[in-house]
């Protein structure tokens, strides 16, 4: 065993809490080095000198004091379950609101302006206007007769033009 | 014990209160070295205890959960109390370590002038320790006064057993260096 892995072990080899394997180690590397020995043997005076100091006493009105204390924590409430802790209160009415706001959101995006009278009455002109022609069914069977008539064809010959003077003349 | 004052027994809570005040405020005592803080931080851990006595699951000792608390307790009081020194450190006209101390009555037998000598020992003893790095303190203190085992030590500061027992050999090897004016004379006393 070496220096440096006896000083880990040392002081529970002093205060007799290492097992009896780390003890017979370092009893074996304290009986062959000096320097170890007597590094363990001012420990040891180390530990006597902390022994010295005193240990203190609690004041007589600990206990009292200790006691009036607990006697004004407040007592746990039956009904103290039901209210809601402060962050978390705050926490749904946050998300509550964002909701709200969420829900309402496309209402207010939708641009609703509001029709004139005027406006009104000329749309409901023009759908009483067409409304004639729809319920007139020959009207809308004509339609159809105009479906067959022949385009005019781009190929006719194209007529001479009588007002213009021919050059034998 | 602890599951009896989480089925609502105060006698067990008041039976907790008397076996751990004092090695509570004594470990309180030697991480903030002011004993009216020490006591209202103790008042604090209990505190913390009874609040969450409903809560508490008996997955560890009683006192490795105890002193998690308590180490927490006295790391943010340690910090909150650097801050605060360092605003007030320019108004400051005495030191405030006699007054941290707590007034310990000489023994019957003693000399007043022994008594000085005792006590200065005594506060260059706890001025050492304070000195250690945080984690080294806790570790010192819980392993020499509490004599807990290396586990519990190693769940309050969450770290392994290893690692523990690395942390408590540099913070042993740093005191044996800062005491060694002391030692001596330990010794002597100690071989005499």
């Amino acid at each position: 065993m070496k220096c440096s892995d006896v000083s880990k072990d040392l002081i529970g080899y002093l205060d007799r809490r290492a097992n009896s394997a780390e003890r017979r180690e370092v009893e074996e590397h304290l009986t062959a080095c000096a320097s170890c020995r007597t590094r363990a043997e001012e420990l040891r005076k180390v530990w006597n000198v902390l022994d010295e100091v005193p240990s203190v006493e609690p004041s007589l009105g600990f206990d009292a004091r200790l006691r009036q204390r607990i006697a004004a924590e407040p007592q746990p409430r039956w009904f103290r379950w039901f209210v809601p802790q402060p962050r978390l209160a705050f926490s749904m009415a946050l998300l509550l609101a964002l909701s709200i706001w969420m829900v309402k959101l496309p209402r207010e995006n939708t641009v609703i302006r509001p029709m004139t009278a005027a406006q009104s009455e000329q749309e409901d002109f023009s759908a009483i206007k067409d409304l004639g022609v729809l319920e007139n069914y020959d009207v809308v069977t004509k339609l159809d007769a105009l479906s067959e008539l022949v385009p005019p064809s781009d190929e006719q010959p194209e007529q001479p033009r009588q007002d213009k003077p021919s050059s034998n003349d | 014990m602890m599951l009896d004052v989480k089925a609502g027994d105060d006698a067990s809570f008041d039976l907790l209160l008397q076996k751990y005040r004092t090695p509570l405020i004594n470990f309180l005592f030697r991480m903030v070295r002011d004993a009216a803080t020490a006591e209202d931080l103790a008042q604090e851990v209990f505190m913390r205890v009874y609040r969450a006595r409903k809560q508490y699951t008996p997955s560890a000792k009683f006192t490795t959960w105890l002193f998690r608390i308590a180490t927490n307790v006295a790391l943010n009081s340690v910090r909150d109390n650097r801050y605060r020194k360092l605003e007030i450190s320019f108004d400051a006209s005495t030191s405030d370590e006699e007054d941290a101390a707590p007034r310990e009555l000489p023994a019957p037998e003693m000399r007043i002038d022994e008594h000085m000598v005792e006590r200065d020992r005594c506060d260059f003893i706890r001025g050492v320790i304070a000195s250690l790095p945080q984690k080294q303190r806790v570790a010192v203190l819980l392993h020499k006064y509490e004599e807990m085992d290396y586990g519990e030590i190693a769940k309050i500061l969450d770290c392994s057993e290893s690692a523990l027992k690395s942390l408590l050999y540099r913070a042993y090897e740093t005191l044996r260096g800062q005491l060694a004016p002391l030692a001596g004379r330990a010794g002597e006393g100690r071989l005499s």
